[in-house]
């Protein structure tokens, strides 16, 4: 690891301020950060610890649950009110990473870790999202991890984080401060696809920092359900997700929300797939008509063909059990 | 990761010459900010003991407790957070002291495997003892650290909730069945 400058402000303003400065890096858990700090993907000439900042709070009403960047990932997937409220998102946590990982990393953190991808996270090879222009070896390469939905000619690489998933689901919102003030940003639209930049990675501007999300509490939301697919039981990446959330009434499905992960650069929405769904029963032929246009756009490469698949049959699964709950 | 070499061992190398060479344009200070090419006084406290140390900001916090403190119990593995032989608990919660930086951890109470057994061993030391619970040995350190904090958690309920709840603690020697046997004990015990 290079060396750095390190502070702590007690500020939001002053850290924002530290956070604009060229070089300058915000670390909260550190989880991902030192990792990619070690093997030299990333190297910043000041780390600026937000750990001190007051945004640890957890704030419940009726219309929405708010919370602090700084709030740990075990500490949500616990409360009370998020497991009662927003069950996706409690499981989507709890899902993700290890007991310890948990206990360190933060809310704000999990939003902006970074890709998997193992060409992006070996810094001797080419990557169009660590090296704009260097090229992508995944495109040809050991591909069986990378998107079949949302990619480019320049980066298949998936988004990592459970958390998000759940969050697009859910409708959330990212606060953000920055120079010029606060501001908020859907999760919907935090993350753009790769196109022809895929260093570009949020729609975050420079400096600016996270301060927390905010989940609006609906019907809908106490409905949803987060189905992670792994290589192994647990402890590992998403090769397929499913973030869910089925209103139904009067034995016709009202309102949808379909979100995958580990397809695609990004939480990937399938409004299609939700159109199907809405204003018929919840039966097979529904389902099928969902999963089929689900994947109408898939992109497979030479190893990751078998995510297609799974991905149908994983939501599947995930529709099927509104339907027995009912 | 390249070993961190502390300031009385130092030799120039073609990376800390290069390293110099790029101190000569550091970024202004922040008031009170520790600068990238020198080492910052900081107080960690480990086992109920205060350690007044002078690190570099980079120093993880394992790194720290190996090579500057002397506790070497806390074991490198893989130096990613991806096998659990770092685990210590800080403020009473587990982590892996590979992913934090020990500059980030002043004033919290931090234990380490060192500070866990009073005149006996802990319970849970004693479980992996009587279970069989490692081979080789080298992932125990963070194994006991982490079923400490599994049972009192109250992830221990079951030998599922066990496996679940220990995932990010590796043993290369497959000894998967007797830890989780030692750590069942230990939760009956200790309940």
């Amino acid at each position: 690891m290079d060396s750095f400058t390190y502070t702590r402000p007690d500020r939001p303003a002053d850290a924002v301020a530290l956070g604009t400065a060229p070089g300058s890096r915000y670390i909260a858990g550190g989880t991902d950060l030192l990792n990619l700090m070690k093997d030299g993907v990333q190297r910043h000439d000041r780390l600026v610890d937000i750990n001190s900042l007051p945004l640890n709070d957890v704030r419940v009403s009726d219309q929405l649950v708010r919370l602090g960047s700084l709030n740990r990932m075990s500490d949500v997937a616990a409360h009370r009110e998020v497991v009662r409220r927003l069950p996706a998102l409690a499981q989507a946590l709890l899902a993700s990473a290890s007991p310890q990982v948990r206990n360190m990393a933060s809310l704000g953190g999990n939003l902006l870790q970074r890709t998997r991808c193992w060409y992006f996270r070996d810094a001797t090879m080419p990557c169009n999202k660590r090296e704009p222009g260097s090229g992508c070896a995944a495109l040809d390469g050991m591909n069986r991890w990378h998107a079949v939905l949302g990619g480019s000619d320049h980066c298949i690489a998936v988004h990592p984080s459970d958390l998000a998933v759940a969050l697009t689901a859910l409708d959330a919102t990212v606060r953000v401060l920055g120079a010029d003030g606060p501001r908020a940003i859907p999760v919907a639209e935090f993350y753009p696809l790769p196109g022809d930049t895929p260093h570009v990675e949020s729609a975050l501007r420079p400096g600016e920092l996270i301060t927390g999300v905010d989940v609006p509490v609906t019907e809908l939301a106490g409905t949803s359900r987060y189905l992670k697919v792994r290589d192994r039981a647990t402890f590992e990446f998403a090769v397929v997700s499913v973030a869910a959330a089925v209103r139904v009434s009067g034995d016709v499905v009202r309102e949808a929300r379909l979100v995958f992960g580990g397809v695609a650069p990004r939480p990937w929405r399938s409004h299609e797939a939700e159109r199907e769904l809405v204003g018929r029963p919840l039966d097979d032929q529904a389902i099928s008509a969902a999963v089929t246009a689900l994947v109408r756009d898939a992109v497979p490469r030479e190893h990751n063909a078998f995510k297609v698949p799974l991905l149908q049959r994983a939501t599947t699964d995930v529709l099927r059990r509104f339907r027995r709950t009912r | 990761m390249p070993e961190e070499e502390p300031p009385s061992a130092f030799t120039p190398t073609r990376r800390t010459v290069l390293k110099a060479g790029a101190a000569a344009t550091a970024i202004p200070l922040w008031p009170r900010e520790a600068s990238a090419d020198s080492t910052v006084p900081m107080s960690l406290r480990v086992n109920g003991k205060v350690y007044e140390q002078v690190l570099e900001p980079r120093v993880t916090l394992l790194d720290a407790l190996r090579e500057r403190i002397g506790l070497t119990g806390t074991k490198k593995g893989c130096d990613r957070g991806e096998c659990g032989a770092c685990t210590v608990h800080v403020d009473g919660r587990r982590i892996k002291s590979c992913l934090t930086l020990a500059v980030m951890q002043q004033n919290r109470e931090i234990t380490t495997v060192e500070g866990l057994a009073g005149g006996e061993l802990h319970p849970v030391q004693a479980a992996f003892l009587r279970r069989d619970g490692f081979q080789c040995g080298f992932c125990t350190p963070g194994q006991v650290m982490s079923a400490v904090a599994c049972v009192a958690e109250g992830h221990a309920g079951s030998d599922d909730e066990i496996r679940e709840w220990m995932s990010g603690n590796l043993c290369r020697c497959g000894c998967y069945p007797n830890i989780v046997a030692a750590v069942r004990d230990a939760a009956e015990e200790l309940s």
